[in-house]
């Protein structure tokens, strides 16, 4: 569905996103992490067809970016739910959708019964013709959700869709999100909600304006970590050690009774080591992979570049 | 450019301005004040021993204030449907809809010319009636209509109203509340406004000749303006330059 290949965008002297390359599958929810000014918005800009790119290539569903006519019928197959809300707040939350619905070439028959759907499902039907001034942040990112959402388009992308929400919001427009991946929906998504990320997308890269990683989110903490097993033991003495040393682990660390070992092959390496350990007299208490979490795993990435 | 879409973002920012009751309220002062106060003040000179004599310059006067009318009228329009959008950052998900510059900008054009050109036209017509009735028995013939009005409401009006929605897009562009570009773009009654004042104290009259004149240099002013509009609202450049 997203085809990139060495897309760079400069305002100016500053490079605001450099030689990005990676792909969206159809159906995929992919999400971009980083942090303030690392690209994110700009990369979305450009995909929407919004501003144009510097050097490299993009192409959604066969369209290429940055072609005037190609650019007509990319915002065509899109639905953008930027980060700042934008709707209009004298208009009701129907006339909202009603006039977004007319923008994006809808028959009168399909704005209505997508409206009435849209908000119905949304728990909005019987607000409809209240001014959306009067809604609160979330109910209006609900509308901003289904002005998006419209003209049935085949890809969304969100840019920072739970930002400033509270926590019940939130969860409503994840939710909502998780339903649209159900429908078969593809999904781009800003984000530096890791906890939203992990939940939600198939696959992440982490951007800061180069495009650090890209994978699923538990590859991704198994690339850049290693796999990790914990063995915790009774009382660590140096004959404990020295027998894990001999086994050559590729990194050995010790926590208080715990002994951390990274390894290339934890399912075939785990019992000798736990034999070993055995062997040597020690008493172990449980044996566990260590999971970093995605959110150690982005600082590490991040930490990195520094 | 597809003016149903131009049309569709008009009839979203004339909805939005019948809610929005300061603007309504502005057209209808305005109105108010030249078609039907303007029009008593005819009467009281056509009242005076030399009125005959000196009512062709005042009407004529007064008769521009359609053009000024029709250059201050939508200042508030156009500022508001840019600058309202800006500040509700309506912009970003407009822009992504499959609607081109052009017809954003039609739209955005023909939300502000076209109220004030048809207030400025149903005003007009209270004026003139209102001018033949109070000045018939002092001139003993009517006055309207005449060339110089249809010159006036036809060619002058709706020159300066293109004019002046150009340059409130163009103030919009900078400005980052609605208030500071109203008053930004109210500076362009200033040379009409002088235009005004000469022709009241007989420094400039306002034959057919020089309203004709004046028509072509606004044409002039109009084109060069259009290009700088056009110029302006890139969506590349309302995205990131407009703040």
């Amino acid at each position: 569905m997203i085809e990139v290949k060495n897309l760079t965008k400069k305002f100016g002297e500053i490079t605001a996103v450099d030689n990005l390359t990676f792909h969206v599958a159809e159906g995929e929810v992919f999400g971009l992490l980083g942090p303030n000014g690392a690209g994110k918005t700009t990369t979305i800009r450009m995909l929407c067809c919004l501003i144009s790119k510097t050097s490299g290539d993009a192409q959604i569903a066969g369209y290429q970016i940055g072609n005037g006519a190609d650019s007509l019928a990319i915002r065509k197959l899109i639905g953008l739910v930027p980060d700042n809300i934008g709707l209009y707040e004298e208009l009701s939350a129907y006339e909202n959708l009603d006039y977004y619905g007319k923008l994006y070439e809808c028959s009168e028959g399909d704005r209505k019964e997508n409206i009435e759907y849209f908000l119905k499902m949304m728990d909005l039907w019987e607000k409809r013709d209240q001014p959306v001034s009067d809604f609160s942040k979330g109910m209006k990112q609900k509308v901003a959700i289904a002005r998006a959402l419209i003209h049935d388009p085949k890809l969304l992308f969100f840019d920072e869709p739970t930002a400033n929400l509270d926590p019940e919001s939130a969860k409503v427009v994840r939710d909502f999100i998780l339903k649209l991946k159900k429908d078969g929906k593809t999904i781009f998504i800003n984000t530096h909600n890791l906890d939203e990320a992990q939940r939600i997308c198939d696959r992440i890269g982490i951007l800061k304006t180069k495009l650090l990683a890209v994978n699923t989110p538990e590859q991704l903490e198994k690339t850049v970590w290693g796999s990790r097993t914990v063995i915790q033991v009774e009382e660590i003495n140096d004959q404990i050690l020295a027998a894990v040393r001999k086994l050559k682990p590729k990194d050995l660390n010790v926590e208080e009774n715990r002994i951390i070992l990274t390894l290339a092959d934890p399912q075939k390496e785990n019992p000798d080591f736990v034999q070993e350990i055995v062997s040597a007299g020690g008493r172990i208490q449980y044996v566990t992979q260590l999971n970093p979490g995605l959110e150690e795993t982005y600082l590490k990435v991040i930490k990195e570049t520094k | 450019m597809r003016l149903s879409k131009a049309w569709t973002v008009a009839s979203k920012d004339f909805k939005t301005f019948t809610k929005r009751k300061s603007i309504l309220y502005s057209i209808i002062y305005f109105e108010v004040i030249v078609s039907i106060c303007v029009p008593f003040i005819i009467r009281f000179i056509a009242s005076k021993p030399s009125g005959a004599a000196i009512l062709p310059t005042f009407i004529n006067a007064f008769s521009f204030l359609y053009v000024i009318g029709a250059s201050l009228l939508p200042v508030g329009i156009a500022s508001y449907s840019l600058i309202g959008e800006k500040v509700q950052k309506s912009l970003e998900p407009l822009l992504a809809t499959p609607t081109t510059d052009e017809e954003i900008l039609a739209g955005k054009s023909i939300a502000a010319f076209l109220p004030a050109i048809c207030a400025n036209c149903v005003g007009a017509l209270i004026f003139i009636v209102l001018v033949d009735l109070f000045t018939y028995s002092t001139l003993k013939y009517i006055y309207f209509p005449n060339w110089d009005i249809v010159i006036v409401l036809f060619l002058l009006a709706p020159l300066s109203c293109i004019l002046s929605v150009g340059y409130n897009v163009l103030i919009s562009s900078r400005a980052n509340d609605v208030r500071t570009a109203q008053q930004l773009g109210t500076l362009i009654i200033l040379p009409f406004g002088a235009v005004y004042f000469l022709s009241e104290f007989n420094v400039l009259t306002l034959t057919t000749n020089n309203m004709l004149i004046m028509a072509a240099v606004l044409v002039v002013i109009d084109v060069i303006v259009f290009y700088l509009v056009k110029a302006t609202f890139q969506r590349e450049e309302i995205l990131t330059k407009w703040k």
